[in-house]
């Protein structure tokens, strides 16, 4: 997946732009090209998680140091940060994650599908603004518009990147 | 003697230079560091349990020139024990991780932790690759990881057994904007 064009590119190309320097993440294979491109940038500090919740308390901690982080997770992360968006709630800290969707289409594991379906009602309740994005050509206006209203509105944003554009676009 | 933990906090920080800030975690570390006095320079924890050493990471990172030390309890470090898998990857070299290990869950009702059953968050750190380590059980030991905090220039992990007291808890803000914004006032103020 580290040869995936495109959108990828396009999304690290808004991070830096928005002068992300610390990127957590637990690997993911949507998210494998951004991930790398990451990793191979001096002044972004890869953060490979245990847990996606890690990466919540990692972004608050990065801000109270006066740098900006992102988030990079599946769907399925989702779950395991819903406490962890307290932090983020409770203390108005920019946040800014970007969901690769699993479970949403031509999904072959069934285990991938409740919480995919709970994805947005979850991360709404927790109060992060939700952005989807089903077409490649709108990832990048889309990250830029995210990361405007996380930093500039100290708000928390999430972009979910529907896994029919990861499907049909990359994994072939 | 067991120590106490407002005698073993006031001996932490004793000598806590400008540029060391601290993460406590919630319930009785947030209690004991306010007992000192309510600062710009603690991010006092209410919530987010489990998530102290990776608010410590996220600053650590950002400021390599300032200190760091997450000082949090037992039951809170044991729920985000994969923090220090993620912080024995990254060891940055300004972050002290701190438990104040009573072995207990004081908030709840002093209920039993793990560590009560032998569970053993040296050995944990240890194995995730955090080398300097410390296992204090008495005041010498105490005033000895006082001065590793002042003087902290590789990634170092405490355990610290405390006696399983109850004093009486001291309340800094519970504003989550407030503690945030004026903690970032006090970093940028640092330099």
């Amino acid at each position: 997946m580290e040869n995936q064009t495109g959108w990828p590119d396009q999304l690290f190309d808004v991070l830096k732009g928005a002068d992300i320097r610390q990127v957590g993440y637990v690997p993911d294979a949507g998210h494998a090209r951004l991930i790398a491109r990451c990793k191979a940038d001096n002044d972004i500090r890869d953060v490979v998680l245990s847990t996606e919740e890690e990466g919540v308390a990692l972004a608050a901690g990065a801000w109270l140091g006066g740098q900006r982080a992102a988030l990079l997770m599946q769907s399925s992360g989702v779950g395991n940060c819903i406490n962890m968006l307290s932090l983020i709630n409770t203390c108005r800290f920019p946040f800014l994650t970007f969901i690769t969707m699993r479970g949403e289409w031509a999904e072959f594991n069934p285990w991938q599908v409740p919480m995919s379906q709970a994805t947005e009602p979850v991360l709404t309740a927790m109060g992060v603004k939700v952005y989807r994005v089903t077409e490649a050509e709108e990832v990048a206006d889309t990250a830029q518009a995210a990361a405007d209203l996380a930093f500039g509105g100290d708000m928390a944003v999430a972009v979910l990147l529907s896994q029919k554009m990861i499907g049909r676009k990359v994994w072939k | 003697m067991m120590l106490e933990r407002r005698k073993a906090i006031a001996t932490l920080m004793a000598n806590r230079p400008k540029d060391l800030f601290v993460v406590p975690g919630l319930g009785s570390c947030t209690y004991d560091m306010a007992s000192l006095g309510e600062k710009d320079s603690d991010f006092y924890l209410w919530g987010a349990m489990g998530g102290a050493a990776m608010i410590g990471l996220g600053l650590a990172l950002a400021r390599p020139k300032l200190k760091v030390a997450v000082i949090t309890g037992d039951g809170e470090m044991l729920m985000g024990m994969g923090a220090l898998a993620t912080i024995g990857v990254q060891r940055p070299a300004n972050l002290a991780v701190v438990v104040f290990d009573n072995r207990r869950y004081g908030e709840t009702g002093m209920q039993a932790s793990h560590t009560e059953h032998g569970v053993d968050l040296v050995g944990v750190a240890r194995a995730c690759g955090i080398a300097r380590t410390f296992d204090v059980q008495d005041q010498a030991g105490l005033e000895a990881l006082s001065g590793e905090l002042a003087a902290l220039k590789e990634t170092l992990f405490a355990r610290v057994r405390i006696a399983a007291d109850d004093p009486p808890r001291v309340l800094p803000s519970k504003d989550g904007v407030e503690l945030k914004l004026r903690f970032r006032r006090a970093v940028a103020a640092a330099g």
